[in-house]
């Protein structure tokens, strides 16, 4: 797998980081040696091995279907916003 | 640990740590400090005291709080530019439950930013010192809280460990610090890196500390659904007899000085009439990339929520929606946590999820039974925390994947899910601490505590 600025950008883009193009470039050397590194794992032999993905050692944890009271009212939350509006957080114009 | 009670106050405790920690104030340790309301609590403590009330089993303890657990002291900001600002309105179960025995915490430590790294350099607020050689690194992530209790400013201090944050400065710093079997302590309100990795545990500086810390937090919590019914205050500890050391890492990779500090302590051990067992671990050696692949995946998911928006930091150069989130993660997060969430991005991409997340997913697999096997042959496994002791400031900081190689022998432990504790056992000829890791298997938290006062 080639790691050039190009594939920078896209995983930019994909993670919404506006980038400098310094910065571009030093994190295509950065990600070349982090990827040369994991890589590694092709080595290995996980033929039929299947995945692991926790290892929490319970399946389903049930609890009643009632609503739990909050520790965070609305007015907490909305305080730690920029601007807030009618109870609601204001944004930029998005059209 | 200093306990308040009729002879000795809260206030005396706190005012001593407070004391400390101004006095140590260029090491960089806290990125807040919680005097007022420390001050405020530590009276509380002594009134009830002089009332003859009953007090919790840490009354007026003095603590240091990892700046990635949410309490509304402070603000919370795991050490980055993009969540300045941010109080919490709520606070970490863990916190509570510390607190509801009595314990103050006086200040809120540095930490690699979102505890993305292993010297706490990575820190919007500068780097921590080690305590014990001002010019090198306390490690990391939680070198801040190592320190804290090294230079013994605090009783105890608070981490989190997704693949080495507390063991790696617990050795650097010369102090024991453990990462609990997964699901031991409640995760709820602290700031999430890798949520299938990621374990709350503390530092002390004795087992006895470290046991009762762990007595109070561990248990089932609601809030997380990853908690495990309280195993540890029910646990039955019977005589480890059998210890194993892995072959695998006995290679030049490590240091000449923790190799030979590993054998000792064997030696000693078999002089005590235990059996050393060699054993073979040969997926081990993939664990690290194993690691840098499932762990950049789950940051990339849960670092996607910090937007600009609800909280936090907000870039002053935005002008529409999209360029707040564009640049708001631009100049919010460090340069580490954008290569650990671009990574992510593309080990999770369309082409790539196969080759990395999955292959990943299966070496992890591998890493659990060779585990499960490896306790069938002996009771405890004993290794380095990792492959240096405490390196200059400044030596790796620049180069991402020596970092990430400090990561070497601790991260299989979290694929894993079982707990390791990090044990002081001595020091390099320069006065340097030497730290052992304890591996045991899931649910042996309080053996690994009991067994570590033999390797004193």
């Amino acid at each position: 797998m080639e790691i050039n600025c190009e594939t920078i950008k896209h995983l930019a883009k994909l993670s919404d980081f506006a980038l400098s193009e310094k910065e571009t470039e030093a994190l295509t050397g950065d990600l070349k040696n982090i990827i040369g590194y994991i890589s590694q794992l092709d080595e290995l032999d996980t033929e039929g091995v299947e995945p692991t993905y926790q290892v929490f050692e319970m399946d389903n944890v049930w609890r009643d279907d009632e609503i739990i009271d909050q520790e965070a009212s609305r007015e907490d939350l909305l305080a730690l916003t920029k601007e807030e509006k009618e109870n609601q957080i204001k944004v930029p114009r998005v059209l | 640990m200093k306990i308040a009670n009729k002879t000795i106050t809260a206030t005396k405790l706190v005012k001593e740590a407070l004391e400390k920690a101004k006095k140590y104030e260029k090491y960089n340790v806290f990125t807040f400090i919680n005097e007022k309301e420390a001050l405020k609590k530590a009276a509380e403590i002594d009134a009830k005291i002089a009332r003859g009330e009953k007090v919790g089993r840490l009354a007026g303890v003095p603590y240091a709080l990892k700046d990635n657990f949410l309490s509304p002291e402070g603000q919370t900001t795991a050490s980055a530019h993009i969540l300045q600002g941010f109080t919490s309105p709520v606070t970490a179960t863990s916190v509570e439950k510390l607190e509801k025995e009595g314990a103050i915490m006086i200040g809120r430590t540095n930490l690699d930013a979102f505890a993305h790294g292993s010297s706490t350099e990575n820190s919007y607020f500068g780097p921590t010192h080690n305590a014990v050689d001002f010019e090198r690194v306390p490690g990391g992530s939680s070198g801040g809280s190592a320190a804290a209790v090294a230079l013994d400013i605090v009783e105890f201090a608070t981490g989190t460990d997704t693949g080495g944050s507390i063991r790696q400065p617990a050795s650097f710093n010369g102090v024991y610090g453990l990462k609990p079997t997964y699901g031991c302590i409640s995760r709820y309100g602290v700031v999430a890196m890798a949520s299938s990795l990621d374990c709350i545990g503390f530092f002390t500086k004795t087992p006895e500390d470290m046991d009762l810390l762990m007595s109070i937090a561990s248990g089932q919590d609601p809030k997380d659904m990853t908690t495990l019914p309280d195993y540890y205050n029910n646990s039955k500890t019977s005589k480890a007899k059998r210890i194993g050391v892995i072959k695998d890492f006995d290679n030049e990779a490590v240091a000449p000085e923790i190799r030979k500090v590993l054998k000792e302590k064997c030696k000693e051990l078999e002089e005590k009439g235990y059996e050393i067992v060699e054993l073979e671990m040969p997926t081990l050696k993939y664990a690290l990339a194993v690691y840098y692949i499932i762990q950049p995946a789950e940051v990339t998911s849960n670092l996607s929520r910090y937007d600009g928006i609800r909280y936090g930091f907000r870039s002053e150069k935005a002008k529409n929606l999209d360029d707040i989130y564009d640049d708001t993660r631009n100049e919010g997060f460090m340069p580490e946590n954008k290569r650990r969430i671009m990574i992510g991005n593309f080990v999770l991409s369309s082409g790539f999820y196969d080759a990395y997340f999955l292959k990943a997913a299966k070496a992890r697999t591998l890493i659990v039974k060779e585990y499960e096997e490896a306790f069938k042959k002996c009771d405890f496994i004993l290794t380095p925390v990792s492959p240096n002791y405490a390196f200059k400031l400044g030596e790796k900081v620049n180069d991402p994947v020596a970092m990430y190689l400090e990561d070497l022998m601790s991260v299989s432990l979290n694929l894993a899910g079982v707990p390791g504790l990090a044990i002081p056992v001595g020091k390099t000829k320069d006065g340097l601490p030497l730290g052992l890791q304890l591996v045991g298997p899931r649910r042996s938290d309080k053996a690994l505590i009991e067994f570590a006062k033999e390797l004193n």
